[in-house]
């Protein structure tokens, strides 16, 4: 069996007040930093929100970001590739149902060859091991550092 | 310890006839001043309409204003030969209020500064170092004279040059020390640095200018003391009409020298012990300057326990100024009360902004708040978690719903000197 913590991807968690120019603030630091954003998305609630995204160099991202005077964090996500045919996304979802997994949150981006599914899970060890079993395929976190 | 059991311990019965004696007599040693006269006639009260202590809510307010225009000895009740010494606090705006003692005021003022001093465990044991200013300003002779008479080794520092202050506590063994609470801090800062243990010390005095409970733990850590709270102004004579005990639990008034009410500074209703309002104060023994129910502008309340120590009437800690209290929705609420929620939760930061509203004819009060960098967990839930706890915990204090905003750490402003936090924007005309 394959090591689990091998699809444990750093997730940046950035808090970000509703503020116009916060998001962007954001990325333009990225960019300066040469960080490539593979994914984001914004979460919001009342008056503040987090933006969630996975980059190339988690590390130097959260130093870049805190340095600015962001509050920032790393979260722990799995990405799953999606097979690119219909009902990818329902067997996923139904792997981990069936598990007893709970996802916190979702959101997905297209990579080179297919799309890709961030998950937020409660188990995430349980997660792997299932989709894997099912044979489903996830990304590594050699991607990611 | 007591220095006059009898009088600080005195209750029921006992204590309302002396103070209705006392009250009698004020209103009319008042009636020899002018605008007292003027005044009393206006409200249609004397002093032979005062049959009980609950009479005094008949009495007009006096107001600082009031003093201000009496510039300079308008409000003395004896012809300035009978007044021995003279003190004034210096007014931010305009002329000063001039306060005047007769021989009798004080040796009132000093016996009460004696029963304060020995309250805190001092006798003539002990080495006291007065380092507050002495002069027109009533802290530096108020304490000094009540020092004297319990006998202290009294070392008349005053303030500044405080090297020489903190050799002065090391060569002649200073046991306590009386300052405002920021020189208290400066004190312990220059006694670092010049590597002084101040082994001798054990009581600290801080008064005349409002203190955090934080302070007082960091006051009493840097400078190895117990530190205790005073409390007065010139018109009450000065310092020393309300000091803390040994519980330090609330500040006992002299209740054989001065009324005092809790009032509402809104409607002037007068409030009962446990709500928080504003201090008026009828001193009940003053010759030179007689007042009636002078509003102080200070906010506290008064407690309802009874102090282990067997003394009288405890008022809080003062919490704040009438001057800064906002009306929401019909609560009296004060940033203090904010400021002191907010110390308590390790999870947000001490600064706060508070915007006031006036949406569809209803208050709306939105408190920003900066949350603490390593609270943030990454996780939107916590946040809302976070974001209903404070909200809660103000809820609980203030007895009034509000809205929390979360902010990123460092982004709201710092004052300097008085904080505007307070933005009220419900005057303005859309
Ligand atoms: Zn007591």
């Amino acid at each position: 069996m394959e090591k689990k913590s091998e699809y444990v991807i750093k997730q940046i968690s950035v808090f970000s007040e509703n503020r116009p120019g916060r998001l962007a603030a954001i990325a333009e630091a990225l960019r300066k930093e040469k960080i490539n954003i593979f994914a984001f998305s914004i979460a919001e609630a009342n008056g503040f929100g987090v933006v969630r995204a996975l980059v190339d160099n988690p590390e130097r991202a959260h130093e870049t970001l805190t340095d600015m005077g962001f509050m920032v964090s790393f979260t722990d996500v799995i990405a799953v590739k999606m097979r690119d045919e219909p009902g990818g996304l329902y067997e996923t979802a139904r792997i981990l149902g069936d598990a007893g997994v709970n996802i916190e949150y979702s959101y997905a981006y297209s990579g080179k060859d297919a799309a890709v599914l961030v998950l937020r899970v409660d188990q995430a060890e349980e997660a792997i091991e299932r989709i894997i079993e099912h044979g489903g395929e996830l990304l590594s976190r050699s991607l990611f550092t | 310890m007591f220095w006059n059991n009898h009088m600080e311990t005195l209750s029921g019965a006992e204590l309302a006839a002396l103070q209705l004696k006392r009250l009698q007599w004020t209103v009319r040693q008042a009636e020899k001043v002018p605008f007292y006269r003027a005044q009393l006639r206006e409200a249609g009260v004397g002093a032979d309409d005062i049959r009980s202590i609950d009479d005094a809510v008949h009495l007009p307010f006096t107001r600082k204003q009031d003093l201000r225009e009496g510039y300079p000895f308008g409000f003395f009740a004896v012809p300035l030969k009978q007044v021995v010494r003279i003190h004034t606090t210096s007014g931010t705006t305009g002329k000063p209020t001039v306060v005047g003692y007769t021989r009798q005021d004080l040796e009132n003022w000093a016996d009460l500064m004696a029963r304060d001093l020995t309250m805190v465990g001092l006798t003539d044991d002990d080495v006291f170092q007065n380092a507050l200013g002495y002069g027109l300003f009533t802290g530096g002779l108020g304490f000094h004279y009540g020092a004297e008479k319990i006998g202290m080794t009294v070392v008349p520092s005053a303030t500044g040059n405080t090297k020489r202050q903190i050799e002065m506590i090391e060569d002649f063994g200073v046991t306590a020390i009386n300052s405002t609470p920021s020189y208290g801090m400066r004190l312990a800062e220059v006694a670092e640095e010049m590597g002084a243990e101040l082994d001798s010390l054990n009581v600290g005095i801080f008064g005349a200018e409002p203190w955090s409970d934080n302070m007082r733990k960091e006051l009493e850590e840097r400078l190895g003391i117990t530190a205790y709270d005073s409390y007065g102004m010139s018109e009450m004579y000065g310092p020393g009409a309300a000091f803390e005990c040994e519980e330090r639990n609330g500040l006992h008034f002299w209740h054989d020298s001065y009324f005092l009410e809790i009032i509402d500074p809104e409607t002037g209703e007068v409030l009962g012990p446990g709500e928080r309002g504003e201090l008026v104060v009828t001193p009940l023994v003053k010759e030179a300057m007689p007042l009636i129910r002078y509003r102080t502008g200070d906010i506290t309340m008064l407690m309802e326990d009874r102090c282990p120590c067997g003394r009288g009437q405890k008022i809080a800690r003062i919490m704040g100024r009438s001057d800064d209290m906002l009306v929401i929705r019909g609560v009296n609420v004060f940033p203090s009360q904010i400021e002191h929620v907010l110390l308590s939760l390790p999870e947000v930061g001490e600064q706060f902004m508070v915007y006031i509203d006036r949406k569809h004819h209803l208050d709306e009060m939105r408190i920003e708040v900066e949350i603490n960098r390593e609270c943030f967990s990454g996780e939107l839930k916590d946040l809302a978690r976070l974001q209903a706890h404070v909200a809660g915990a103000l809820r609980e204090t203030l007895g009034l719903r509000t809205s929390v905003t979360l902010v990123e750490p460092g982004s709201l402003p710092r004052f300097e000197g008085k904080a505007k936090r307070v933005i009220d924007r419900r005057g303005e005309v859309w």
